[in-house]
């Protein structure tokens, strides 16, 4: 479904992703771990098209994606959460799921219908599926931080995406958010059908969701595999699991 | 969720004012209803920016230069083009949001504060056309005396055409700004990336906003020919677009009608302070470090912490409310 093959980008001096690559089939729940500034974000925002790579390629669904904007990689299947919590704070929670909707269903730019009567179902869906109906009205600026994760997660499914990114979805949560997002993100993928690839500190939880994981170091790929072989491997041991 | 079909009673409120006021001309004096015009137009012309400043989040900074291409488009098609006064008048918007256009697609490509100095160079570029091209523009005397059909040419009649168009001009916002474009527009405000992330031309957007508004600031700029029978290069001047820009977040930029609420304050306070003393604008400067203060969202923007501060405290399964552009 997605390849990523010898992706490179550099800010100014530093190498951010230096030849990561990464596989992800349909139906795979990807997880992404490395020690901070391995390069995990960066790579998202490169798959994602928030950035430029200057060298590599990114292949979705056998198209190169890696020369197109954001808004054009999501139309194509892709939506994405973010590590900070990035939603629409004066619009209403109804409102900032509707946003995605609406443009997922190339309503974005109707000046004649009012937003009030649109894509109502749809939206109302998605809060239910996430846990927020009870929240649509409030600002979504006002929500908690581990709501606005939800909200963000809940922004991404209104794209009605093939691939789900998320980036880090359980950072600055208390451990039973944590438990509920986990629990979340397992019944989105067994239920919808949804492909995800995220990545997260937690060792517990990525070893507990994910059904392929790809270890980063220093922009690099060390391997990817199902969890049992990274957790035996003696690289990954050594430069990040820790020996026992 | 069912859809609400009740109107929100500002619009009621709004709506019933706005059909008063075609009474003005019988009961109030020439002079007052002189300033209701003035009220009028520039308010429409600080509701247009709003558009954009409180609504799109863009750095709009010299929104007054399309206020005057509309205005000298149609002064200059009704002297010089010999075109009827009801067409110069129709090519006023037109003009202004091709200036829009135009000068958008230079901006847009620039962020924030790189797109507001971009659009003041240009936007004087055009003052300048304005006050030197004496041959076409009448240098800094401007242009006077210009020819109007004789329905809109007394003050009752320009009164009332001015009243109409700003009418049926704050509508169209309204359903523009209740319509997919409008919430799509707000959300580019709150979050352009993440707008992005959901399959949002961000930029294509915006400008489509800013030919919306250019237009809506074109139709200010003929209403002003209407009300004025002149037009003059200091509508053009970038220190006017600051002052309507103070008019959005003096009335309220996160509401509807609170950049019209600005615009009648500042233009009252010029008008009455500035008849006492040159320097009222001292008088607007306390008013607005008061505002700073104490309602940091403008006057209007009291209304909607109260409803904020009511939902809160009528729990969250009250029903929905009309919305963020009902103000």
């Amino acid at each position: 479904m997605l390849r990523v093959e010898g992706l490179c980008k550099a800010f100014a001096d530093f190498q951010a992703v230096n030849g990561a690559s990464l596989t992800v089939r349909p139906g795979d729940l990807v997880a992404v771990i490395g020690p901070n500034g391995a390069g995990k974000t960066t790579l998202f925002n490169l798959i994602t098209g928030h950035l430029q790579a200057d060298r590599g390629s990114i292949r979705f669904k056998g198209e190169e994606i890696g020369r197109l904007p954001a808004h054009e990689i999501c139309r194509r299947g892709i939506a994405r959460s973010f590590q900070i919590a990035n939603i629409f704070p004066r619009l209403s929670v109804f409102e900032n799921v509707q946003v995605a909707v609406l443009s997922a269903k190339g309503l974005s730019r109707n000046l004649f219908r009012p937003t009030r009567r649109l894509v109502l179902r749809e939206t109302e869906s998605i809060l239910e599926r996430v846990g927020l109906q009870n929240r649509r009205v409030d600002l979504a600026g006002s929500l908690s931080h581990g709501d606005k994760r939800i909200l963000e997660i809940a922004i991404a499914l209104g794209n009605e995406p093939e691939l789900l990114i998320l980036d880090e979805p359980t950072a600055g949560m208390s451990p039973e958010e944590t438990a509920a997002t986990l629990e979340l993100i397992r019944r989105l993928a067994r239920d919808q059908g949804l492909t995800l690839l995220f990545c997260e500190h937690d060792m517990e939880v990525v070893f507990n969701v994910a059904t392929s994981i790809m270890v980063m170091q220093h922009g690099m790929t060390l391997v990817q595999g199902p969890p049992e072989e990274v957790r035996a491997n003696p690289v990954v041991q050594e430069a990040y699991l820790g020996r026992e | 969720m069912r859809p609400q079909r009740t109107v929100s009673p500002a619009t009621l409120w709004a709506l019933g004012l706005w059909l008063a006021l075609f009474f003005a001309p019988f009961v109030a004096g020439r002079f007052a209803v002189y300033l209701l015009g003035v009220i009028l137009v520039t308010g429409l012309l600080a509701m247009s920016l709003n558009l954009l400043v409180g609504h799109g989040g863009a750095y709009q900074f010299h929104h007054a230069a399309f206020y005057g291409v509309g205005a000298y488009t149609a002064a200059l098609c009704i002297t010089k083009g010999g075109l009827p006064a009801w067409a110069g008048l129709a090519a006023g918007p037109l003009a202004a949001a091709l200036a829009g256009l135009l000068i958008g697609s230079l901006c847009i490509r620039l962020n924030k504060l790189y797109f507001g100095m971009i659009q003041i160079s240009l936007g004087s570029l055009l003052w300048i056309l304005a006050l030197r091209w004496y041959s076409l523009t009448n240098g800094d005397d401007g242009i006077h005396g210009i020819p109007l059909p004789e329905a809109i040419a007394g003050p009752g009649g320009a009164f009332a055409c001015i009243l109409a168009a700003v009418g049926l001009c704050l509508l169209a916002m309204h359903r523009i700004l209740a319509s997919p474009f409008g919430t799509t527009l707000r959300a580019i405000r709150d979050n352009p990336q993440r707008c992005a992330a959901v399959g949002i031309d961000v930029r294509r957007h915006q400008l489509a906003a800013i030919v919306i508004a250019t237009f809506f600031a074109g139709v200010a700029g003929s209403l002003f020919v209407v009300l004025e029978g002149s037009v003059f290069p200091d509508m053009l001047f970038w220190v006017y677009s600051l002052e309507i820009f103070i008019m959005c977040l003096l009335g309220g930029w996160f509401t509807f009608f609170g950049p019209m609420l600005g615009a009648a304050i500042i233009v009252l306070l010029r008008t009455l302070v500035g008849g006492m003393t040159e320097y009222w604008t001292l008088v607007l400067g306390v008013v607005l470090i008061g505002l700073i203060f104490f309602l940091p969202e403008g006057i209007m923007g009291i209304g909607h912490r109260l409803r904020l501060y009511r939902r809160r405290a009528a729990g969250a399964s009250s029903p929905r409310e009309n919305g963020h552009a009902a103000g």
